[in-house]
């Protein structure tokens, strides 16, 4: 069973800024069908990048949903967050083609460039660092993606390398 | 050059690989210089190793070119499309010469692939072009009755591709007998296994065909409602799925009274999956689609009987779909030809791992394992010693050297232990440790179990235990056999598919690498140099140098050794990490 750690550190006051109106046009969308609760979720975490607790407040008492139901359903499904995450995603594969093809090497140097674990974000909450199981091109394996773009048949060097030409766009 | 087509492949791996790019690129060439050539695209083509790649159709005929970059597009742009002189060294496939990747293609056989890299998917009338939507409208021209169509899927033999291999034909039947007012077609495209990626091609590469096949699976059952139950991990299928849906409505293949059969009112939606490998079980896809955790539930009811909202559901794999056109078109005694007397037809392959060509093949059922891997995939690569091929997945199994005679089909490949599952082929080579394949399958099954039953949850736990425990050097008399004990618990104790087949990867590596097992339990050795805990790690004195870098970068300060002097490294201290080895520039890192 996958065993999702709640985060239990107080969340900062900044993170807890979030515009709730933003969820209106989705509850609108989805509100009157037949198993609207994980699009509802996912379009939430779309939104937010993750999924905000004043979030869930809200869709309970406007949709009737309940909280209960809710966190059984975000908790069960690796695509939902519960925490802020960072301005971008790393997904390293480690499908069986990648992990054959040696992609521990490239979790473990971006965990020791980053100075993150495995599913943690940087301090300065520029990337979230995580596993995937096969994004489908396991022909460039060892693969990973970037927000939406997939790099392959990498080293841990270049993996690095291109997270660092991130930085360096960002800081321009 | 007006008659002459450029055509980009641009599926996930082609623009991972750079191919957006490419085509950027020619398209600028071809507005700066107000060229007349076709520029167009299309998605994965197969041959995903020599990915970017660019297919050009002169008046001679037609030429793949592999590898391509910026710089080589403009040279073939400049000298095959302007001067009319193909640039033979950059051709991967052509009729016209022998190339190197011939034997790639020659004996494959294209049917749920019959469009994938000759049409562009977001262009309805390509597919329309090549024979899309005639089988459909075969069967409204004929007035072709439910029972024909489903008489016809029978005959051919198709049995499903998601893994479980049972036949479609007769899956309709059942569905087709439970009358109700609402009925639902489910295609499968959640493509769990981690490794294979046939659906994702067939999805991006050919959305209609995916769609008529649910058209006419819907007419023959008289479901009233469709739903594709797509992976979130495949932006890319789902985005063509949706342009494809939206031009089948327009066409007229989707909604009421479809091609004029009075009745036949059919719509299709996409469900994203949210990250659960267990909804690739039939069961537990329909409560996600319902809103709700993904768990499996008893059967019977079936969802033939009971599935979605409570109504009759029949759920089928996307290759499966991706078939049915092409049996309603050329009948079935045609697809029937190909294959084995049990196993139908073709069955398309996800070539990965330690192979020269991975990529996407479609080969007759009955071809043996030998000629997939070494005449279509090339052999191992860096000519390394082939050892073994994962097949299913996490519920399959490793088939070894002395059997890759076996023959692809349901019967021969479960004979070996590993089942023939969706198709993902995994190769593995000498320098892949068999003890750690099998921990990594349990950490995944482990993983993904949804925590319903007791054996599955914790079973798998305690059995990935055991294997770290082994890769670690921490390995016990009687761990094997305890492994074994575990497993068959495990089979007889599980609800679902999951479970029932988790231990598949342990047992078949038991089976065939027992001796592995036992290096690492009884010596502490990993044969193949994987297990880090088990290595030696020493300083080879004839070639150190007494650079010191390996002391300075050493984590636990376990290399002694002053400058210009040979290195020493204290066993007790070192942990293991392989620093050393990768920073030594002189290779006096030995591993033992
Ligand atoms: C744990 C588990 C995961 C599965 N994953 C998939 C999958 O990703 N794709 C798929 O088509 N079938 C998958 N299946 C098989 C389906 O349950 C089902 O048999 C199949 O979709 C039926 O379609 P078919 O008859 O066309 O093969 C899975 C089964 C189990 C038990
Ligand atoms: S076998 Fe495993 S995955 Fe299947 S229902 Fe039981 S606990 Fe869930
Ligand atoms: S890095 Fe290599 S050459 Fe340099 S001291 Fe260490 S073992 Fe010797
Ligand atoms: S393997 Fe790591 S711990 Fe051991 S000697 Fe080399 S650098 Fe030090
Ligand atoms: S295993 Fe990594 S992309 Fe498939
Ligand atoms: S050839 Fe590009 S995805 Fe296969």
């Amino acid at each position: 069973m996958r065993i999702k750690r709640v985060s239990t550190k107080k969340i900062t006051e900044e993170q807890e800024q979030v515009d709730i109106n933003l969820l209106n046009p989705l509850i609108e969308k989805y509100k009157d069908k037949k198993g609207n609760l994980i699009p509802l979720l996912q379009g939430t975490q779309d939104i937010f990048g993750y999924i905000p607790y004043e979030a869930f407040e809200k869709l309970s008492s406007e949709l009737g949903l309940e909280l209960s139901d809710m966190y059984g359903v975000v908790t069960f499904y690796a695509q939902f967050r519960l925490n802020p995450v960072g301005k971008h995603i790393i997904k390293v594969c480690h499908g069986t083609a990648c992990h054959v093809q040696n992609a521990n090497a490239i979790t473990d140097a971006l965990k020791e460039s980053l100075k993150v674990n495995d599913g943690e974000t940087t301090e300065d909450g520029m990337f979230t660092l995580e596993s995937v199981a096969c994004l489908g091109c396991c022909s460039l394996a060892p693969v990973m993606m970037i927000d939406n773009d997939t790099h392959g048949k990498l080293t841990g060097g270049q993996a690095v390398k291109i997270i660092k030409n991130v930085k360096i766009k960002e800081s321009n | 050059m007006k008659n002459t087509k450029v055509i980009v492949g641009l599926g996930s791996c082609g623009i991972a690989a750079g191919a957006n790019k490419v085509y950027e690129k020619i398209k600028a060439l071809k507005e700066a210089d107000k060229l007349k050539f076709e520029l167009k695209r299309t998605s994965c083509i197969g041959m995903c190793y020599r990915e970017p790649l660019v297919e050009i159709i002169d008046k001679n005929g037609s030429y793949l070119y592999g590898e391509i970059n910026e710089k080589k597009a403009v040279e073939i742009i400049e000298k095959h499309v302007i001067q009319d002189d193909p640039i033979k060294n950059y051709v991967v496939h052509t009729d016209l010469f022998e190339t190197s990747d011939k034997d790639f293609t020659e004996d494959q056989v294209k049917i749920a692939l019959r469009d994938c890299g000759y049409i562009d998917p977001e262009k309805i009338e390509e597919y329309e072009d090549r024979g899309g939507y005639r089988a459909i409208r075969k069967i409204a021209g004929q007035r072709m009755s439910r029972l024909d169509v489903i008489q016809t899927v029978i005959n051919s033999g198709i049995r499903g591709r998601g893994g479980g291999g049972f036949p479609t034909g007769l899956k309709w039947k059942f569905a087709n007998n439970n009358k109700a007012a609402e009925k639902f077609i489910i295609c499968n495209a959640d493509e769990g296994d981690p490794g294979a990626f046939m659906d994702r091609s067939v999805l991006e590469g050919d959305p209609h065909a995916v769609l008529e096949g649910m058209i006419i699976g819907a007419y023959a059952i008289e479901a009233t409602g469709g739903v594709i139950y797509c992976r979130a991990e495949y932006p890319l299928a789902i985005k063509r799925l949706n342009i494809a849906i939206e031009q089948a409505r327009k066409n007229g293949y989707l909604g009421k009274n479809i091609l004029g059969i009075n009745g036949f009112n059919f719509d299709i939606y996409i469900k994203e999956g949210a990250g659960a490998f267990v909804c690739g079980e039939e069961t537990a896809l329909i409560a996600s689609v319902e809103g709700e955790r993904g768990m499996p539930r008893k059967r019977p009811p079936f969802p033939a009987e009971s599935g979605l909202w409570q109504n009759p559901t029949n759920i089928n794999n996307v290759e499966t779909l991706a078939n049915i056109p092409w049996i309603l078109l050329h009948g079935a005694e045609e697809y029937a030809k190909y294959g084995t007397e049990k196993s139908k037809g073709t069955k398309v392959f996800a070539l990965a791992g330690k192979i020269k060509r991975s990529g996407l093949v479609e080969v007759p059922m009955g071809m043996s394992i030998r000629d997939v891997i070494f005449k279509l995939g090339g052999g191992i690569q860096d000519d390394k010693k082939f050892k073994a091929v994962q097949m299913g997945g996490p519920s399959g199994g490793c088939i070894p050297e002395h059997l890759v005679d076996t023959i692809v089909d349901y019967d021969s490949v479960n004979a070996t232990g590993a089942i023939m599952g969706s198709g993902g082929m995994v190769v593995m080579d000498e320098t892949t440790c068999m003890i750690d394949v099998a921990k990594f399958f349990l950490d995944f099954t482990q993983k993904e179990s949804c925590g319903k039953c007791t054996f599955c949850r914790i079973g798998t736990k305690r059995m990935l235990e055991i294997l770290t425990r082994i890769t670690e050097g921490k390995g016990e008399e009687g761990d094997i056999e305890k492994l074994e004990e575990l497993s068959y618990q495990i089979k007889d104790n599980s609800l679902c598919g999951l479970g029932q087949t988790a231990p598949n990867p342990v047992l078949t590596t038991i089976r065939y690498f027992r001796d592995e097992y036992e290096a690492h339990i009884k010596d502490k050795k990993c044969p193949a140099k994987v297990c880090k805990a088990l290595l030696t790690y020493e300083v080879d004195p004839d070639k150190c140098t007494g650079c010191t870098v390996c002391a300075k970068n050493c984590p636990t300060d376990a290399i002694d050794g002053a400058r210009k002097e040979v290195h020493f490294i204290r066993q007790d201290d070192c942990i293991k990490c392989g620093t050393c080895y990768t920073k030594c520039k002189f290779d006096a890192i030995k591993i033992s």
